[in-house]
């Protein structure tokens, strides 16, 4: 029996009528040759940062909105410094302690950023789908000018970090096609895991895998990629590293270390923590990636954050090439 | 009053009745169907001609709020009797507050409201409440709506006591740990979404709990909104250890299953979640067979608590309105006789609440009807629902079956314009 018929929201809404990308959401439902005209942009950016002048005027006139409804200083300034050599205004709003402090709600927030003429929302939020419904609600009251970017939502998506983390990949590796990619850590909660995922199944990997005690798991998590590209799933990661080619390793929050999922830290390292001993398993020109801040000691020790196979700083530079290309993509001249 | 209902097509789920024929009714009961009675004389009489002429719908779970709203619209939808759980504003649990409720909806001259008391104070699940003064004020049985009753000390005691007087028992299976923090099925939708999964096992370690304390007690168990065809199987197997259990699901449980959230999308936000489509089509195959009634849940939420982000937002939708449509699109994606699909709404649910005067049309019934045209064509939108909060995720969709006339105790209480 088909499901009734779906409601108008299953329709990937980043996408305009003709098919250009109108804002970044997260991955799921995006082409393949958006993804690689994204990857490919930031490549002609990345030669800036090493000019006198780092700016181009791409975005000039144009105001950019942090809107940081859950802190995070790190990737706030990683889109600050994108925007500002892109040569936006940008203004950042630290609504965790403010607006929203007040009692006014998600969507009151934004009707009144739109009237000060904003151009693009960078957007930040605790809960799964926020940015989705900004966009759904830019779409219902005609701002069409007006785009969103999604710098993390709950659990859900973290978009730009899935492609500068592919962009990564592909300058290290080249071709997707021959890879196996190791996810490791706390996939249940990581909303890097779910759009490397979806990255890593768009552009073709070889394989992917996770690899997670099944308290860090989500109990569907071999759907994640599609049927065509499934996550393959391992609780041991010795084996979960046998010849990989990349192995992505996620930061395992505080609040889980000693609780219901997991009984200690020091447990945790000794199962799931990367050594250069567990590292060795991999290819010996594996590269290993973190999305940040690491756990030294808990999900990745000294060693190998610090070795020679480590790119945890590249993807850093990289960032800001890809977030570059993404807001000149969406609102660019 | 004498009314004669002529012309009509008359479908009695009780009796498989399925033909053309009169029916008429004499001081709000139906005293004959078919040839009119010797002496007869119609004071007024209704065409029925192209309509059906079925008893007016039994909706076994639904919050009606505002009251004069929600019971216009429940008429509207064919809707005569719905049963109201007692997590409504206010709480259901102290006879004043339900004789307040049913003296409203009494004058209101709509719809039967019959309501559910609170089985705990507060639903807070600890102390119980005052089952036979709240019976007296015409609660029809008790229930903790979506509250949890995590206490199964209490919940065993609960069960004592209302077996001791005979009050039937209505509970949502739900494990309050299991569940905690989750908003969606924990399946591919909340795996791809990042939202927090409420397993299936929410509902069958809750099931597994309630059926061993209702067979230790005889209590006379009803578990409303079964969501998992899990659920559907261990109710299945305790009905058919001869336990007097019964069962509903809703009527977006029957339709939808988690793929219906796409992009988070607020309005298919149901507790229980929606769930797998194995989990639907066991739902669909349960209804069907017999083994669980339909309700519409009805459970209005104002576009404010429904434009937050999915796992904010608050589960539930309008439903009153759709209830005999989504029994007639159910009935034809399943090949079922009308009299068949329409028992799920009617007969069956009059069955589980114990009143042998509602749902049917034999003869000495209370003349509770529903005449409407089975595929008159309309679309769910805002300007069609009468109901004032008009969150659903049917929304846009065209729907068969229209009412045309509903009927409570003889009098006409909705004629379309």
């Amino acid at each position: 029996m088909p499901d009734a018929p779906l409601p108008p929201q299953n329709h990937t809404p980043q996408l305009d009528a003709r098919g250009a990308l109108a804002h970044l959401l997260c991955i799921e439902g995006l082409p393949r040759e958006t993804l690689t005209r994204i990857l490919d942009t930031a490549s002609s950016f990345l030669g800036l940062a090493d000019r006198e002048v780092k700016k181009v005027p791409l975005l000039r006139g144009k105001s950019v909105f942090n809107l940081f409804f859950e802190n995070s200083t790190r990737t706030r300034t990683t889109f600050e410094i994108a925007a500002k050599r892109l040569s936006a205004d940008v203004i950042n709003l630290d609504i965790s302690r403010s607006s929203t402090a007040k009692g006014e709600t998600l969507l009151d927030t934004i009707d009144n950023l739109c009237a000060m003429h904003a151009d693009m929302f960078v957007v930040r939020h605790a809960d799964s789908g926020a940015p989705f419904l900004i966009a759904e609600h830019l779409r219902r009251m005609g701002y069409d000018d007006i785009h969103v970017v999604n710098a993390g939502d709950g659990r859900h998506a973290h978009p730009t970090q899935a492609l500068l983390d592919m962009y990564t990949i592909r300058h290290f590796k080249q071709d997707f096609s021959s890879l196996t990619v190791t996810i490791v850590g706390d996939i249940l909660h990581s909303r890097v895991a779910r759009s490397d995922i979806a990255a890593l199944s768009a552009l073709g990997a070889g394989e992917i895998r996770v690899v997670a005690p099944q308290t860090l798991l989500p109990r569907a998590v071999a759907s994640l990629g599609g049927a065509s590209c499934g996550a393959r799933v391992f609780h041991d990661l010795r084996k979960g590293l046998a010849d990989a080619d990349v192995v992505i390793m996620l930061r395992l929050q505080n609040e889980r270390m000693n609780g219901a999922l997991l009984p200690s830290a020091r447990e945790y390292f000794q199962h799931y923590g990367l050594t250069p001993e567990k590292l060795a398993l991999a290819k010996s020109d594996a590269i290993v990636m973190h999305p940040g801040p690491m756990n030294r000691g808990v999900e990745i020790a000294s060693e190998v954050a610090d070795g020679q196979q480590a790119v945890i700083l590249n993807q850093v530079t990289f960032g800001i090439a890809v977030r570059m290309a993404v807001m000149s993509m969406l609102a660019g001249r | 009053m004498n009314l004669a209902i002529r012309n009509g097509h008359l479908v009695d789920p009780k009796t498989g009745l399925d033909r053309p024929g009169d029916l008429f009714v004499s001081q709000g009961k139906i005293i004959a169907v078919g040839a009119e009675p010797p002496g007869f004389r119609a004071e007024k009489t209704i065409d029925a001609a192209g309509l059906i002429v079925a008893p007016g719908l039994i909706d076994l779970s639904a919050r009606p709020a505002p009251l004069a709203s929600d019971l216009a619209a429940a008429v509207a939808g064919g809707v005569t009797t719905l049963v109201s759980p007692p997590d409504m504003e206010p709480t259901l649990d102290e006879p004043e507050r339900v004789q307040r409720l049913t003296r409203q909806a009494n004058d209101l001259e709509l719809a039967r409201l019959l309501p559910l008391g609170a089985l705990t104070r507060g639903l807070a699940g600890e102390r119980l409440s005052e089952m036979n003064r709240l019976a007296a004020a015409s609660c029809v049985a008790f229930s903790q709506g979506k509250s949890p009753l995590p206490d199964t000390r209490t919940l065993l005691s609960a069960f004592e006591y209302a077996a001791t007087f005979g009050f039937p028992v209505w509970l949502q299976p739900q494990d309050e740990c299991l569940s905690r923090d989750g908003v969606a099925h924990d399946g591919e939708v909340a795996a791809r979404l990042g939202l927090i999964g409420i397993p299936v096992s929410a509902e069958t370690v809750a099931l597994s709990t309630l059926i061993t304390l209702a067979a230790d007690t005889g209590v006379r168990l009803h578990l409303c909104c079964v969501s998992s065809a899990a659920g559907m199987e261990m109710v299945k197997e305790a009905r058919a250890r001869g336990l007097p259990i019964t069962c509903d699901a809703s009527i977006h449980h029957l339709h939808f299953s988690e793929r219906a959230i796409g992009f988070f999308n607020a309005d298919a936000r149901f507790n229980p979640p929606l769930r797998s489509e194995r989990d639907r089509d066991a739902i669909r195959k349960g209804a069907a067979a017999g083994e669980a009634a339909l309700s519409s849940d009805h459970t209005p939420q104002k576009q404010d608590d429904k434009q937050l982000p999915f796992g904010s937002a608050r589960p539930g939708a309008t439903g009153l309105e759709l209830l005999l449509s989504l029994t007639l699109r159910w009935a034809s994606e399943e090949n079922l006789p009308l009299p068949k699909a329409l028992a799920a709404v009617t007969s069956r649910a009059a069955d589980i609440l114990g009143r042998e005067d509602l749902g049917h049309l034999g003869i000495g019934a209370r003349a509770d009807l529903c005449l409407f045209k089975a595929d008159d064509a309309w679309t769910v939108a805002p300007d069609t629902l009468v109901s004032e909060n008009k969150s659903t995720p049917f929304q846009g969709q065209t729907l068969l079956g229209r009412t045309r006339f509903t009927l409570v105790d003889g009098k006409v209480v909705f004629a379309a314009a």
